[in-house]
């Protein structure tokens, strides 16, 4: 009994003091700055910024390997933060969010044939682009839901990804997911864009999708700011001349451009 | 039975019964071709504008790029349209569109010569020239293949005639009517690459082209027939060389890392075409069938004609389930018929809606019938897992870039797990990690 209770204790006792020792002796020193920063990043290990997850931007944060505004998830208010935690002057990029740039739905997409394999977009890219007769829309098999690391995409039940914009923090995996390359990121404060990426022209578009752009110009012609060009047989916004002001939405006969601003009313119909 | 053959594949039924023994037979001239910029290697660059008049067997595009073959205009007439166009084999390239004049006017050209005549670098200038790639699909510019990396060398060449593709024949009739021209296709090739033994592959259900192609190389010590055990992926470059010379083509390897050149029956023909009449490659035979067709064949038709033309020719009668350019086992499902014949196109397939019904794809039952069928040696139940949830690294381990996507391991699988877009998936994404760390 004695003989067990000491060597049991002493055995403790010797593992003790050596891990006592290692502890001191093999510390790994700790950037107490770069436990600072993580403990503000979003942890989503998104791998947005180019890092390996969140520790290793706030290590290359706390080494000044990377600015404060690195975290393209956090946005303007992260950067404010980090830059305290660092005491340097915040310099935020305009925030972002990711716009789908196709609305070519079930009903509106005019469909050739029935897709069959996996339920991935890369997949079925390879073979006919999914079936829908456009070859520039939105796959719709949810590649980019399931990449999202903040949860703010959901499939929506005409088959194309809803993005709930006050979720979506602009870290832009979806974007690099897109095999179709169907979605962008677009400054936060701009509420108006173009929903199609179709570059075919008018007359093809006419024939493969209901709300597809057909190049037609008129919002060209509307526009006072300058601030959209038909480019390529697709209509593209400068979105640092865009005033919002949502003339060009109006009179688009394929109702194509989304003005976010008019229709906050009805967010989940049309905030995609 | 000692026929020569291959470790794995399968035994789909053959289907050939309705092509197989119907002589070639030559399309009308087409109304309009469309002929994409981008067949085999890097697109070319147009050479003509709309509004130009073409003759047949006139250069229309070309590329500065040492991978890329030419095109040919393969009808006479005026140019309508330079533009964009789905082609079957599932990309958009550029195109020219040529409307027939009707006359079918050939281009001047310096006529045939002999093959005695010509040095191996006056072939290979040839084999570009004419815009040769490899028929069999995969349109991977000729005069590429036949030019082996530095401190490599030749020392076979095998005819593919295995042609293990259910359905197809157009390879098999070449080999039956045109026997003298695949002979002196082959010679050329010898000459070429400079190899000593010329191997002509043939599964042996293919019992009149064997016989047909026995006679006419009796004379030639050179050059051996092989009949070959009629299996799929048989006629697989790398199983090819397996069956044939015994060796292995090793893992990422290409098969002149075996000495081994191997060339389609088409290209071969094409090339005999090119020596002795000076023809560019502007036609090929393609085998149009399937049950929906009354009237199935082996057409000779303009490189460029539309897919939609030669149904009509073979008289389409009924409902299409399913339209394949190619094989039912490789071949690349369509979602329009109005896709332009490429050089690669050796067939088009037509299934009815009851033969082309999707089956439901179950959980895998781990019955390893597919690792049985694949006939590289890979696990295709394990990579499909690994593809489906991006864990590459245990797919680059388990070396998903060899696979050849043959097939065969969906063919056999009794769940219906749609193993190849999987692998395929995996085989992209590797192949893409390998690039990013070059």
């Amino acid at each position: 009994m004695v003989k067990a209770i000491l060597t049991l204790g002493g055995l403790g006792l010797l593992f003790g003091i050596f891990l006592g020792v290692a502890y001191r002796k093999f510390a790994v020193e700790k950037d107490p700055k770069a436990e600072e920063v993580l403990a503000v990043l979003p942890g989503a290990n998104c791998g947005a910024c180019g890092f390996p997850g969140c520790s290793g931007l706030a290590e290359a944060i706390a080494k000044g390997e990377a600015p404060a505004n690195a975290c393209k998830a956090g946005g303007a208010s992260l950067a404010e933060i980090v830059a305290q935690v660092m005491g340097v002057e915040a310099s935020a990029e305009d925030a972002k969010v990711a716009r789908l740039m196709c609305r070519g739905g079930e009903e509106k997409a005019v469909r050739r044939a029935k897709y069959v394999g996996l339920t991935d977009c890369r997949s079925a890219k390879t073979v006919g682009s999914g079936g829908k007769a456009c070859t520039f829309g939105c796959l719709g098999l949810g590649n980019c839901v399931r990449a999202c690391p903040f949860g703010a995409m959901s499939m929506g039940a005409d088959g194309l990804p809803v993005i709930n914009p006050e979720i979506c923090t602009g870290c832009g995996v979806c974007v690099e997911t897109c095999p179709q390359g169907v979605l962008s990121l677009v400054p936060a404060q701009n509420r108006v864009f173009v929903a199609c990426s179709s570059t075919a022209p008018g007359r093809e578009v006419r024939k493969t999708c209901q709300v597809g752009c057909i190049a037609c110009r008129i919002c060209e012609r509307t526009c006072e700011h300058d601030a959209i060009h038909v480019e390529n047989n697709l209509a593209k916004i400068d979105y640092s001349k865009c005033t919002n002001c949502g003339r060009c939405a109006e009179k688009c006969p394929q109702k194509i451009i989304i003005n976010e601003t008019a229709a906050t009313d009805d967010k989940q119909a049309t905030a995609i | 039975m000692g026929l020569r053959t291959f470790v794995g594949g399968v035994h789909p039924a053959p289907s050939k019964g309705r092509t197989g023994d119907s002589p070639v037979v030559t399309a009308p001239l087409p109304q309009k071709v469309v002929i994409p910029l981008a067949q085999g290697g890097a697109p070319c660059d147009p050479l003509v504008k709309v509004g130009d008049k073409v003759q047949v067997g006139q250069k229309i595009g070309e590329s500065q790029a040492f991978v890329s073959a030419p095109v040919h205009a393969s009808i006479s007439g005026n140019v309508t349209a330079i533009e964009p166009v789905a082609c079957p084999n599932g990309r958009t390239s550029l195109a020219v569109v040529i409307e027939s004049d009707g006359n079918d006017i050939w281009l001047n050209t310096t006529g045939g010569s002999s093959l005695d005549a010509m040095s191996p670098a006056d072939i290979k200038g040839l084999v570009r020239e004419a815009g040769l790639v490899g028929m069999g699909g995969a349109m991977f510019p000729t005069h590429v293949k036949i030019s082996p990396p530095p401190g490599k060398s030749f020392d076979a060449v095998i005819i593919n005639g295995a042609e293990c593709e259910p359905y197809l024949t157009c390879d098999q009739r070449l080999l039956v009517e045109e026997t003298e021209s695949i002979v002196l296709g082959l010679k050329a090739w010898l000459k070429v690459t400079g190899a000593k033994k010329g191997y002509i592959g043939i599964e042996d259900n293919k019992r009149e082209a064997i016989a047909a192609i026995k006679a006419a190389v009796t004379e030639e010590k050179d050059i051996e027939v092989v009949p070959l055990m009629t299996k799929f992926p048989q006629g697989s470059e790398k199983q090819l060389i397996a069956s044939i010379l015994g060796r292995e083509v090793p893992s990422g390897g290409l098969p002149v890392d075996a000495g081994a050149l191997v060339q389609n029956v088409g290209t071969t023909y094409a090339l005999s075409q090119a020596i002795t009449a000076g023809k560019p490659l502007v036609e090929r035979v393609v085998t149009v069938t399937g049950t929906p067709l009354k009237k199935p064949l082996n057409i000779r038709t303009r490189i460029g004609t539309l897919f939609s033309d030669l149904l009509s020719f073979c008289e389409l009668d009924g409902e299409i389930g399913k339209l394949i350019s190619g094989g039912p086992m490789m071949g690349i499902a369509q979602t329009r018929a109005d896709v332009p014949v490429l050089k690669g196109t050796s067939g088009i397939l037509v299934l009815s809606p009851q033969e082309a019904r999707p089956l439901p794809e179950r959980a895998c039952i781990r019955c390893g019938r597919c690792v049985d069928a694949c006939p590289i040696g890979l696990i295709p139940t394990l990579l499909d897992q690994y593809c489906r949830h991006e864990m590459w690294e245990q797919a680059t381990q388990g070396h998903v870039a060899d696979c050849i996507e043959c097939g065969s391991c969906a063919y056999v699988c009794p769940s219906k797990r749609h193993l190849v877009p999987a692998l395929r998936l995996g085989k992209a994404e590797v192949m893409a990690q390998r690039r990013r760390k070059k």
